[in-house]
């Protein structure tokens, strides 16, 4: 799958930031490839969010850079990220609760008719089709997201990210708000999207949730990169040990935050 | 396929296990808040008429009641999308002031000098430089919040008091009188008024108006497929609009000219002065025109427009709408410089109606506004209100302080009671909105 002759999708090296003088984030490369999971593993507050909420163009970095299949991306703000085919399910899922899902998955990107005006119609048509293969039973197209329950925000998020034919897909613990049933079906759709090469990053702070969609891991610690793996080179426990001790098992590579063995 | 027939059954099975009551409101789709707010409107109508021995339901006195209400109808619709996106402002009644004393100094002193007494440009290029005014302040103010990150509450508290004192500074607080003689049209009255037959016009394309939405909005969910409204509830609704509309007109057009305005009008087209007098209609007054036309603009701009799709987003989660990659603080500058484009209307049309520009035009204005807003439906805490319920509102305010003044209660109490409607109707829509979640 990784084979380092090909051009990564998203490569982001040496990215640092911080807020106040705590390094959030300093000096973490991490890269992934078309048709690639990578699950962004660590603690919370260890710093993946913040990571990933710069490629998404949420926060500006410090220092580093970002390329896009091999070429300098210059990504300062969510248009930007989205140009680049960047697309973000965060955590708090960020929808509008007082609009509907039609509103919702095309907000900033509305269709219009020749006047200038919403085509309300056009994209309600467009939001039944998308929401149709995502969560077939779902028929509450025209109340605000609010009134929806969680498992029915989560596909509305999904459903805006995956409308614009993403490239590159960020899911923030995408399975959190979800109960067992709806988790299956996240993990279903994640195959299907990788079938269609889309290159998704996965972050969670629970390896049980992730483990087995993912090709690769990454791990992180108090902001630094413990080091990388593949899935099938490493256990699940030798995983929890970078994520706890930030010691790296012998097939993983480690990365400036691994553990010092003297 | 296959879902489509499941649902459609479920939904017929839904509505059959509902009350008559229930299933009408679902099948004409009718805001009941809206209904509410048009039924404590009538229970103040009819409750003022009866203490008033029948003299609040003239068409005299409710004619007198849409040409007050005018003003602050208009600012209170741009007060909506400003309190959606969680903001306020309470500077409005004192832009009305500012450019309302501005517009008067330029059509009563500037331009005549330039143009010659009564020119007639002289009223265009004065609300012009009315609306750039009172849109560069509204961008100044929105421009402080949005870049400088000072809070909408104090930025246009500085500019209740900023305004306020530039509104005495332009004439040293001198009365500037009278204005242009087709400015004054904008006020109303007997010569602002449009007369009967071209009423009945304006009755007639409204009710055409009312078809074609109606008609548009079923062809578009057809051509989709979506779920219609049964055929009834489509009749039903065209009526009521149609019967709402054209009583309107009929009781504006009922109201007829004073008789010495009658007599002059009749001695100088050489009519001769019939026994029973001249009945000669008012029709629709000219604020209340303006006011009608700012509202289905304002209407179509929230609810049709990008801009207005963004201020509800805004209002409703600002991060999401952050993430989504909308220009927030643009959004916030656009929502300010409109209201300040709106206060401007608002100036015109108070002006023309005083036909003086004074220093005292607007105070307390922004509560008014505020209140008709709030009273109307909009969630302080953003993201929820209706331009029509916000001018529904300002008309709420008003027949309660006309009333008041027809009954013959004190100033001190009227105030008393303004205040305690406004507590007391934001009350009840919290109650409402507890229950409907």
């Amino acid at each position: 799958m990784t084979d380092t002759t090909r051009t990564p999708l998203v490569e982001l090296k040496n990215i640092s930031i911080s807020f106040g003088g705590i390094h959030a984030v300093d000096n973490a490369s991490v890269d992934l490839y078309p048709g690639e999971v990578v699950a962004l593993l660590g603690h919370n507050g260890a710093g993946k969010s913040t990571l990933i909420k710069i490629l998404s163009g949420a926060y500006k970095r410090d220092g580093g850079e970002i390329l896009i299949n091999g070429e300098p991306a210059d990504i300062n703000n969510p248009r930007d990220a989205k140009k680049y085919g960047i697309e973000t399910i965060y955590q708090t899922l960020a929808v509008a609760d007082n609009v509907d899902a039609a509103a919702n998955l095309y907000l900033g990107r509305e269709l219009r008719t020749p006047w200038g005006t919403l085509d309300d119609v056009a994209m309600e048509a467009k939001t039944r089709e998308v929401m149709g293969r995502l969560n077939p039973n779902f028929q509450r197209f025209k109340e605000p997201v609010k009134a929806l329950s969680g498992g029915q925000r989560q596909s509305v998020a999904i459903a805006r990210a995956i409308l614009f034919n993403a490239r590159i897909l960020i899911m923030d613990e995408p399975t959190a708000a979800l109960g067992p049933q709806e988790t299956a079906q996240v993990g279903e759709l994640i195959k299907q999207l990788k079938k269609e090469g889309i290159g998704i990053f996965l972050i969670s702070h629970d390896i049980h949730d992730v483990f087995d969609l993912a090709d690769r891991v990454s791990v992180m610690k108090n902001g630094q990169v413990v080091g990388h793996a593949r899935t099938e080179d490493v256990t699940k426990d030798e995983v929890l040990g970078m994520i706890i001790l930030g010691k790296v098992p012998p097939k993983a590579i480690p990365g400036p935050g691994a553990m010092q063995t003297a | 396929m296959a879902d489509i027939t499941t649902t459609a059954s479920a939904n017929r099975a839904r509505s059959a296990s509902e009350n008559p009551v229930k299933r009408f409101f679902r099948a004409t789709e009718i805001d009941t808040r809206l209904l509410g707010m048009v039924g404590a409107l009538l229970i103040i109508w009819i409750g003022f008429n009866i203490m008033s021995g029948g003299l609040f339901l003239t068409p005299r006195n409710l004619w007198n009641l849409s040409v007050q209400t005018a003003s602050v109808a208009v600012m209170a619709t741009g007060m909506v999308l400003v309190i959606v996106t969680r903001n306020i402002d309470l500077s409005v009644g004192s832009i009305l002031g500012f450019v309302g004393m501005s517009m008067g100094v330029l059509q009563a002193e500037l331009l005549p000098q330039l143009l010659g007494f009564n020119h007639p440009a002289i009223w265009v290029i004065t609300l012009l430089c009315g609306l750039l005014l009172g849109a560069a302040i509204g961008a100044l103010h929105g421009s402080i919040i949005a870049f400088l990150n000072v809070p909408s509450f104090i930025v246009t508290l500085g500019g209740l008091l900023v305004w306020r004192g530039a509104t005495w500074f332009v004439t040293s607080g001198r009365t500037v009188a009278p204005m242009d003689a087709t400015f004054r049209l904008m006020g109303g009255g007997t010569e602002g008024s449009i007369g009967a037959k071209a009423s009945w016009i304006v009755g007639a394309l409204a009710c055409a108006a009312i078809v074609a939405t109606i008609a548009n909005s079923r062809k578009q969910r057809k051509r989709f497929g979506f779920p219609l409204r049964p055929m009834w509830a489509e009749y039903f609704l065209v009526a009521i609009g149609c019967a709402l509309v054209l009583g309107a007109v009929g009781i504006v057009n009922s109201y007829p000219w004073p008789v010495a305005i009658a007599r002059k009008f009749a001695d100088a087209n050489g009519i001769a002065w019939p026994d029973g007098g001249l009945f000669i209609p008012h029709g629709i007054a000219v604020p209340v025109l303006i006011a009608i036309v700012v509202g289905i603009v304002m209407t179509f701009i929230s609810t049709r427009l990008r801009f207005g799709r963004y201020v509800f987003a805004l209002g409703g989660n600002p991060e999401a709408a952050e993430l989504a990659g909308i220009k927030t603080r643009w959004v916030t500058v656009k929502i300010f410089a409109l209201m300040g484009i709106l206060c401007a209307i608002a100036a015109a049309i108070s002006t023309a109606r005083l036909n003086a520009a004074t220093n005292a035009q607007g105070e307390l204005d922004e509560l008014y506004t505020i209140a008709a807003a709030v009273i109307g439906g909009t969630s302080l805490a953003g993201g929820m209100g209706t331009i029509a319920g916000a001018m529904l509102g300002a008309l709420v305010m008003q027949s309660l302080q006309s009333g008041m003044v027809l009954v013959g209660i004190d100033t001190p109490f009227q105030r008393i009671v303004v205040g305690m409607v406004l507590v007391v109707a934001v009350w009840l829509d919290t109650v409402y909105r507890a229950r409907a979640k």
